[in-house]
């Protein structure tokens, strides 16, 4: 790493305050519209990854809470969330939008707190799609007849959804928001390092008057994932998390009859052609890959750029990360924040040991890393080979693996050279290129001239071991409702 | 001859000094051949990468979030006054105006020593020699507008007449408009010979080219044109006349600021930018510093190479000193009005 120069124009810290953030000692489980004490269950801590600090301690759901749990929810689903006309359950999810939108601030800075993403990151990105996500479905529950399901399509009944850490009110904005529309009711379970943006949302269920047992948000470790999945009650699993977590699941429903959907891992192919709007390919490359420390699913960890072009993309992209700023997610100016957890670390530094024992070429700009909580430099690769662990395995950190490529074909070919499938980009002013890239790329969502751009009208999910089923979008509503081989 | 491919790459070379086609003097000479005739010209242009408008708006929108306060914040004020063109082209101007302006450009706040002076006042030519008596011994710079500005629309023997009158009557920098008429037809051999011209009637004078971006439609035309500027020997690029809607915006400022720094390291000269028209708070002026020193680099934080032309924006940074200062806002009438 280089010495680190004085800047001429340093940006005084600018921290968001987290005043605004007023966090109880003790969080029980939300079940059936209030908050309980786990009966079989313990308790544990969430800390802040920027600080170490220890924020709040939660419960953990045992197998007699999340049994509570699902009846609630039954109960909640037979009696009024199931026969509830469509245009009243849309007025309750227009009111959680609302609600969401009107304690922006106060959920942003929640997030970064627990979390460790940039204040920036939260308040720009994850707390407006996760209103966003809740708006775009309150118009769909009264339309449901018209989304190609049937004249009358029906609701699954009870899910039971386990979400990830890297995303976690935005996750369960995803998780809930066409599941409710549909008239399904919910039992989800966030993160374990990540518990706080959801319990905070539960109290916003409550301001909004969602009747009880519709929504219930158990918190806990894999253990309490793993109980509410194999739960028998639950007609749905919808699960975000790792490929590995992701198998197991469905292993263990097979045969069960009930219905799943997988949010899983990916290693995408950020391909960058020679005719280039090169500027914006770089802001591109750097979003992919930096946005949220590289905790992304569908990041943009495999840069491919076309040789003639190579050395200047990738010089040019140094001078950019220099320009980055890590440090203190609540401060207004930073780019890059924590590591979300210290097993996460772990797991970037291993993979980032291998690159260079494998014969990669890493660097990292000048950056001064706090002392305190867990913390990665902005990572390049450069002279990657497509054997290595770093171009194949998901590392789900900042560091990016450049590798180049000749021709489109060779570009696709490397592209779908992986077991994942869940996005990639496409970066060529020839409209036609973008179109014949995007047929031929294996991957549940290809951007052009873009990276890492959410909608909830753009259905997203995977290919292969990057998972199955869509959420968002038309395509989303299925996951949620009765097929035709349904009874 | 450069090929045409190798200078394609010219905006992401970094002028390493084995880059013998692009670095140092040898990149001048290559740069030089670009302009050799109006086909390798527009190849040249026309082999620069494209601008993607989407993604060019979304990074400047995001360089707009960032948050300057406190010790930053007096600092970027301070900054930006001393980058001021403090501005009157009007019809209606007198040397009466123009005397009232150099006095607020030589002191813009007379209770308060501490405020750097502007870095130039800005004038049409026939008020080049009252601005030249105003400012006498200040340090800070004229600047005339010439070429038959705003529009640009008259014979070249009339524009570098115009020019010559300016500088004649002691203007250390000259202000041109590019012939859009021209450029917008793809006459861009046409546009770098009258900057070519402009730069030699300047004499010893700064050259800053208007590229009036507001007409040009296009981020690719504002990359090219600020080229065509930059091979013609401009100092700086300007975006603005102030005349038309829009002047000057984020995004074009950032498209011009990557240009300068990528024409510096083909060439290994250094261009300025000039930011102009619409830019009246401190808010404004910050994000363009904020641009500037992500864009170009912490290099381009002088007046030699930014300047902000406006009129009203000066005062605003006169009242965010003080309030930063004091704790408290001073009223407008606590402000000379020039």
């Amino acid at each position: 790493m280089e010495a680190v120069s004085t800047p001429r124009f340093p940006y005084a810290p600018a921290p968001e305050s987290r005043a605004i953030v007023n966090l109880k000692p003790s969080y029980g489980l939300f079940i059936d519209g209030e908050f309980v004490d786990p009966i079989d269950g313990g308790h544990f801590k969430t800390e802040s990854p920027s600080s170490q600090e220890v924020l709040a301690e939660v419960s953990s759901a045992g197998p007699a809470d999340i049994d509570r749990a699902v009846h609630a929810a039954r109960r909640a689903q037979e009696k009024v969330w199931g026969p509830m006309p469509g245009r009243e359950r849309a007025k309750y999810l227009f009111r959680v939008a609302r609600l969401i939108q009107e304690r922006a601030r106060e959920l942003a800075v929640l997030e970064s707190l627990d979390n460790g993403k940039p204040i920036r990151e939260s308040r720009d990105v994850d707390v407006p799609l996760a209103a966003a996500h809740f708006f775009y479905h309150a118009g769909w529950a009264d339309k449901l007849g018209y989304a190609g399901f049937g004249p009358d399509p029906q609701p699954l009944g009870v899910a039971g959804q386990v979400i990830p850490w890297n995303f976690p009110l935005l996750m369960a904005a995803w998780k809930l928001a066409p599941a409710l529309a549909t008239g399904n009711t919910c039992v989800l379970k966030p993160a374990e390092t990540t518990p706080l943006s959801a319990l905070l949302l539960a109290e916003i269920l409550q301001q909004a008057e969602l009747p009880p047992g519709v929504v219930n948000i158990l918190t806990g470790a894999g253990e309490s994932g793993a109980a509410l999945v194999n739960h028998a009650g639950i007609d749905k699993v919808a699960f975000t998390g790792s490929t590995e977590v992701g198998k197991q699941i469905q292993r263990s429903l097979a045969g069960t009859g009930r219905r799943l959907t997988l949010e899983l891992g990916g290693k995408a192919a950020n391909i960058v052609f020679d005719d280039a709007p090169l500027s914006q390919a770089v802001e591109g490359i750097v979003n992919g890959i930096f946005f949220n420390q590289g905790h992304v699913c569908c990041a943009g960890s495999r840069l491919l750029v076309q040789e003639p072009i190579a050395e200047g993309v990738v010089e040019a992209l140094q001078r950019r990360l220099e320009t980055l700023r890590l440090g203190d997610p609540l401060d207004k100016n930073t780019d890059i924040g924590a590591i979300n957890s210290a097993q996460q670390l772990d797991k970037i530094r291993e993979l980032v040991s291998s690159g260079e024992a494998e014969g990669a070429e890493r660097w990292s700009p000048a950056c001064v890393l706090p002392a305190r909580g867990y913390w990665w430099p902005p990572t390049v690769f450069t002279g990657v080979a497509p054997a290595q662990r770093i171009a194949r395995e998901e590392i789900f950190g900042p560091v990016l693996s450049v590798l180049t490529f000749r021709t489109p074909e060779e570009a696709v070919e490397k592209a779908n050279n992986t077991t994942y499938g869940l996005s990639a980009g496409v970066w060529t002013e020839k409209g036609s290129r973008i179109l014949h890239m995007a047929s031929r790329l294996r991957a549940g969502v290809v951007w052009a001239n873009t990276f890492n751009r959410f909608d909830p009208a753009s259905p997203f999910g995977g290919y292969r071991e990057s998972g199955f089923g869509r959420e968002g979008g038309r395509q989303g509503l299925q996951g949620y409702l009765k097929g035709a081989f349904d009874d | 001859m450069v090929s045409a491919g190798r200078l394609g790459k010219a905006p992401v070379a970094t002028g390493r000094p084995d880059d013998a086609d692009l670095a140092g003097p040898a990149g001048m000479a290559g740069l030089a051949d670009v302009a050799g005739s109006e086909m390798s010209l527009r190849r040249f242009l026309y082999g620069l990468p494209g601008v993607d408008q989407v993604g060019a708006e979304a990074r400047a929108a995001s360089l707009a979030t960032r948050s300057i306060k406190a010790g930053a914040k007096l600092w970027a004020i301070d900054t930006a006054i001393s980058m001021i063109d403090l501005t009157t082209l009007e019809g209606a101007d007198t040397p009466g105006k123009v005397a009232g302006l150099c006095g607020k450009a030589r002191r813009p706040d007379p209770t308060d020593p501490g405020v750097p002076a502007v870095a130039a006042v800005c004038v049409y030519p026939d008020l080049v020699a009252c601005a030249r008596a105003g400012l006498a011994g200040s340090g800070v710079k004229v600047a005339s507008v010439a070429t038959a500005f705003p529009s640009g629309r008259a014979s070249l023997p009339v524009k570098l007449a115009d020019v010559a009158d300016a500088v004649a009557a002691g203007a250390d920098e000259v202000d041109m408009v590019i012939d859009r008429g021209a450029f917008l037809a793809g006459r861009y051999g046409l546009v770098l010979d009258e900057v070519r011209a402009v730069k030699e009637a300047c004499g010893g004078a700064h050259l800053k080219v208007i590229l009036e971006t507001g007409e040009l439609a296009t981020y690719d035309n504002v990359r090219r044109a600020c080229w065509v500027a930059m091979i013609g020997g401009a100092d700086f690029v300007k975006t603005s006349t102030g005349k038309v809607t829009p002047a000057s915006t984020l995004p074009v400022a950032l498209v011009m600021l990557e240009a300068v720094r990528d024409f510096a390291d083909a060439s290994g000269r250094t261009v300025g930018v000039k930011v102009a028209g619409g830019i009246r708070t401190t808010k404004d002026a910050v994000r363009y510093l904020v641009l500037v020193n992500e864009v170009a680099g912490d290099a381009w934080l002088e007046p030699d190479r930014f300047r902000i032309g406006a009129s009203s924006l000066l005062n605003d940074l006169l009242m965010q000193r003080s309030k930063q200062q004091r704790g408290a806002y001073a009223g407008s009438q606590d402000f000379s009005l020039e």
